[in-house]
């Protein structure tokens, strides 16, 4: 075997870095992951403070981001953590971008930064690079440049209108950013020479497209009203920031671009929130596996290896429903479990395992590998791979909660009859579109007062949360009119649920 | 492949915009939590920053939400005692068990944003627009501290502070320089010698005389002073004056049976905003603490806020004895003084004239302000009347009257507004 015939100089040991040392770790960890084929983006590791790491952070992990109180939120509750010893720091943050960038804490020992660059560098790269979601929705060679433009496009914006002004409107967008992305359409591809070149240019056709829009209202109104029922969107619309972006009518053309800006960024975290699960146990599954290889190999001294696998443990545990500690599913204990025992059945398949999984049962476990990372995402990832072992070992059990009954019912338990059930109420747990509320825009009423409807289809029965008014008045603010927003149940019925008055037009002229 | 950028120097304090802008957004909530936590300090405990809260409704980040109710089904880990089928009573908030616990998505944090500020915020926020009044006086006119400082040399001094190296220097330049001819001469007297020796010998008139020119020449040049008084150097300091940054602060508080626990905490706010006030303008304060009713003590602080006497007041007892301190250990100028009265306005009838008399003469003289607070929400009483008087013929006095805790820091913003400087 190659093992055999490598003569291995151990790496070295002890818990300060340097950064040789760190450069002999990676050179060793990239072979490894050459070895079990993992494609990725080249690395650039970079070495940061624990401050940087806060305001990394606050920025919602991006090197770049533009400004913003809620990031200065954001950063307090970090660092009131961090510096009462509550909360460590994570020990990395990765950047989905080309190359693939990866922060490394300085407090971190050697260890660490081993385990961080196996995890980070290695796994969550080779993720971002092959999963179909990342594939389609972000663009990581332009995603840096993208964000460099949208700050010092805001920046200039706080200029030339004010910090307060471009503050509400971020507020606004902000508040509507979770359904300022596009679902199912394919978005184009950012470039940050081509969003320069082209942004004056939208702004132009954007404002002339609006007006026009408008613009015709006055004729028309003469006529009798020969499509009266009919509505704008002719379709409901459900990316709202897309169709704020477009379609308000008192938008300056600065404000369109910020409204853009914030839906970009919006679609760029979409796939993370899409595939936590698979990610982090991708990654997870990556330093396990590369680390202990290169142990096997002679590589590790054991001191190193009792550090790795405390943390490692830590970062797998979960806890049970009754702990104090219980804060949900951990997406890295899930996420690790599956992968590994999808590795299982590959290898080395129960009977059980062949009447689950006939496909992969016995197969090339990293063939199966690549296929899993490439093509799903939690939700589905869940339905086709969750297997009986994982739900006994993690005790997974179903509790149905339904407000009109007095008991909460356990619906499925990790038992054969419950199987099916637990993976598939797992799975639609994971599932955004249940997770959130799903609101469409329905109707723009052209004709009359430009009021704006939204219309929200229930799911199970569950009503919006408080914050309902609160995003209802940001929306106004962005549209400018009435905007309202009503609720249909199960039967069809519609119910208003919110409405915002705003027939005041600014002062300004909206030519 | 791998690229290792160690950008540990690089530029700090990236979100220091997006603090700033935080602080200013919540610039309200912020100033109502500061003036909140100071009820809860020592008038002294300026150290630390505070801990603000807020209410996080306040700054919260609204999104559409799905809302408790309705039908949910959801999957936990670590079954241990369900089968299906099992009906299980639904746990109340927070308990933490099955069902609906935490891991729900309300995002229903009724908890409060708590952060930590700086010292320099909380200062900030107090005192935002507020000046020291005379502060400027005192730190351009009226300079009492000096520091002596070494400015080089002079030519004249007393014997202790001759600097040795420098005078023989000097001394040394000197005698070179008026022996500078004869040297010259002497070198080439030297010289011709040097020669004629080697030509002729010993013997002859020429190197006689030469001989004798040398001696002569030595003798000049030996005859230099070694050291003169004019060489003299000496060691030069000077005194800088400096801005004094000591202030003395007299809180003189009325004990008497009328002043009730209520009254006590508002005047208690009231020294604590002087102090801090005086704090960002001095480097050392020293607080006297003086109570009275009949007859006044100097106290601590904490028997100065929370015991209670009964009986009259005579206020005129505090003001002798903030005169007699004064005297004693504030006089000379190195101090600057304050002075911060609180009362409920009670006094013997006849005493109020003799306290307009003293402050008149003995203290208002010295102090750089004196500020006289009235708590009552009454009328007006004698000493406000007599007080009154006083209150156009000084400029470092002052004097308002509270109602409610809520008038204290308007009250202090009038006393100490930038335009009374």
């Amino acid at each position: 075997m190659k093992r055999a015939a490598r003569k291995p100089t151990p790496l070295p040991a002890g818990s300060e870095w340097t950064p040789e040392a760190i450069d002999q770790y990676n050179t060793e960890i990239a072979r490894a992951a050459a070895e079990f084929g993992l494609d990725i983006y080249p690395v650039q590791v970079e070495i940061i403070t624990a401050e940087q790491m806060m305001d990394a952070y606050a920025s919602v992990g991006m090197p770049v981001n533009y400004h913003h109180w809620s990031f200065g939120k954001h950063f307090l509750t970090t660092e009131k953590g961090y510096r009462r010893g509550q909360m460590g720091l994570a020990y990395e943050i990765v950047i989905n971008s080309n190359p693939c960038i990866a922060y490394l804490m300085e407090e971190n020992t050697l260890t660490m930064q081993g385990l961080v660059i196996a995890h980070a560098a290695y796994g969550h790269n080779s993720f971002f690079k092959g999963n179909y979601l990342f594939r389609t929705w972000t663009n990581a060679d332009a995603i840096i440049d993208y964000l460099l433009f949208a700050r010092n496009y805001i920046a200039e914006c706080e200029e030339r209108y004010g910090e307060e002004e471009v503050e509400l409107l971020l507020d606004s967008c902000h508040a509507l950013m979770n359904l300022g992305v596009d679902r199912y359409k394919r978005p184009p591809k950012l470039s940050l020479a081509k969003e320069k070149l082209r942004q004056r240019e939208r702004e132009e056709y954007l404002q002339g497209q609006v007006n026009e829009l408008w613009r015709t209202l006055p004729v028309h109104e003469a006529h009798a009203d020969p499509g009266g029922s009919r509505r704008f969107p002719p379709e409901p619309e459900e990316n709202l920031l897309y169709f704020v972006e477009k379609h308000a009518p008192l938008l300056e053309p600065w404000q369109r671009e910020v409204v853009r800006i914030v839906r970009k960024i919006a679609q760029y975290f979409f796939p993370q929130r899409q595939t936590q699960v698979m990610n982090e146990g991708w990654a997870t599954f990556w330093h396990y596996t590369l680390l202990n290889r290169l142990y096997d190999e002679g590589l590790l001294a054991d001191s190193f290896m009792l550090e790795f696998l405390q943390s490692h443990t830590n970062v797998v545990y979960q806890p049970p429903y009754n702990s104090r500690w219980y804060g949900g599913i951990n997406p890295y204990a899930l996420g690790f479990a599956m992968w590994q025992d999808i590795r299982r059945i590959c290898e080395d398949p129960t009977d059980e395992d062949r009447e689950w999984f006939p496909d992969i049962a016995g197969g090339n476990w990293l063939e199966v590998f690549d296929f899993a990372m490439r093509n799903f995402k939690d939700e589905s990832f869940i339905a086709q791979y969750l297997s009986p072992k994982v739900m006994r070992d993690l005790r997974l059990f179903a509790v149905l909660d339904d407000d009109q009954e007095d008991t909460l019912h356990i619906s499925a338990i990790h038992d054969q009859d419950g199987y099916r059930r637990v993976r598939a109420m797992l799975s639609e747990q994971y599932n955004l579109g249940s997770r959130e509320p799903y609101i469409q825009v329905w109707n723009v009423d052209l004709r009359g007062d430009r009021s704006l409807t939204l219309r929200h289809q229930q799911y199970q029965r569950r009503p919006l949360g408080d914050a309902t008014d609160e995003v209802m008045k940001h929306l106004a603010r962005l549209w400018g009119f009435t905007v309202r927003l009503e609720s249909v149940d199960a039967d069809g019925q519609v119910e208003l649920l919110a409405e915002v008055r705003n027939e005041k037009r600014r002062s300004a002229s909206d030519d | 492949m791998v690229r290792i950028i160690d950008r540990r120097f690089d530029s700090k304090n990236k979100s220091a915009v997006n603090r700033q802008r935080f602080m200013r957004r919540f610039r309200q909530q912020i100033r109502r939590a500061v003036s909140d936590a100071i009820q809860g300090r020592s008038i002294r405990d300026l150290d630390n920053g505070e801990q603000i809260s807020i209410p996080a409704r306040d700054l919260a980040e609204p999104h559409f939400q799905h809302g408790r109710g309705g039908v949910r089904e959801q999957v936990y880990a670590g079954n241990d005692q369900f089968t299906s089928g099992d009906h299980v009573r639904r746990p109340l908030d927070g308990d933490g068990g099955g069902g609906q616990g935490k891991a729900s998505n309300e995002g229903e944090h009724e908890d409060d944003f708590v952060f930590q500020l700086s010292r320099e915020e909380f200062l900030d926020l107090f005192f935002d627009d507020l000046a020291l009044p005379n502060l400027v006086r005192t730190q351009l006119a009226r300079i009492t501290e000096y520091k002596t400082r070494r400015a080089g040399f002079t030519a004249d001094g007393t014997p202790a502070n001759i600097n040795i190296v420098r005078s023989m220097r000097g001394a040394l330049g000197r005698r070179l320089a008026l022996g500078a001819p004869w040297s010259a001469r002497l070198r080439e007297a030297q010289h011709q010698l040097d020669e004629l020796l080697a030509a002729k010998g010993e013997h002859g008139e020429e190197i006689q005389a030469l001989r004798e020119e040398i001696a002569r020449l030595r003798a000049r040049i030996e005859g230099i002073p070694f050291i003169d008084s004019f060489d003299l150097r000496y060691n030069n300091r000077v005194k800088t004056p400096l801005p004094t940054t000591s202030a003395v602060m007299f809180c003189v508080m009325d004990v008497s049976g009328s002043m009730d626990e209520e009254k006590k905490s508002t005047a208690k706010r009231f020294f604590m905003l002087l102090y801090l006030f005086l704090t960002r303008s001095y480097e050392h304060i020293e607080v006297v603490f003086i109570r009275h009713h009949t007859v006044a003590r100097e106290v601590n602080e904490n028997e100065f806020f929370h015991s209670r006497e009964s009986g009259g007041t005579v206020v005129s007892s505090a003001l002798k004895l903030m005169h007699e301190i004064l005297r004693e250990r504030y006089a000379g100028g190195q101090w600057n003084i304050y002075g911060a009265q609180a009362s409920d306005g009670d006094n013997w009838d006849n005493d109020s004239p003799l306290c307009r008399q003293l402050l008149d003469t003995d203290i208002l003289p010295w102090c750089q302000h004196f500020a006289y607070i009235e708590i009552t929400p009454g009328e007006p009483q004698n000493l406000w009347r007599e007080y009154a008087r006083l209150d156009g013929e000084h400029a470092n006095f002052a004097m308002q009257r509270i109602r409610t805790p809520a008038d204290i820091y308007p009250v202090f913003r009038e006393l100490f507004k930038k335009t009374l400087v």
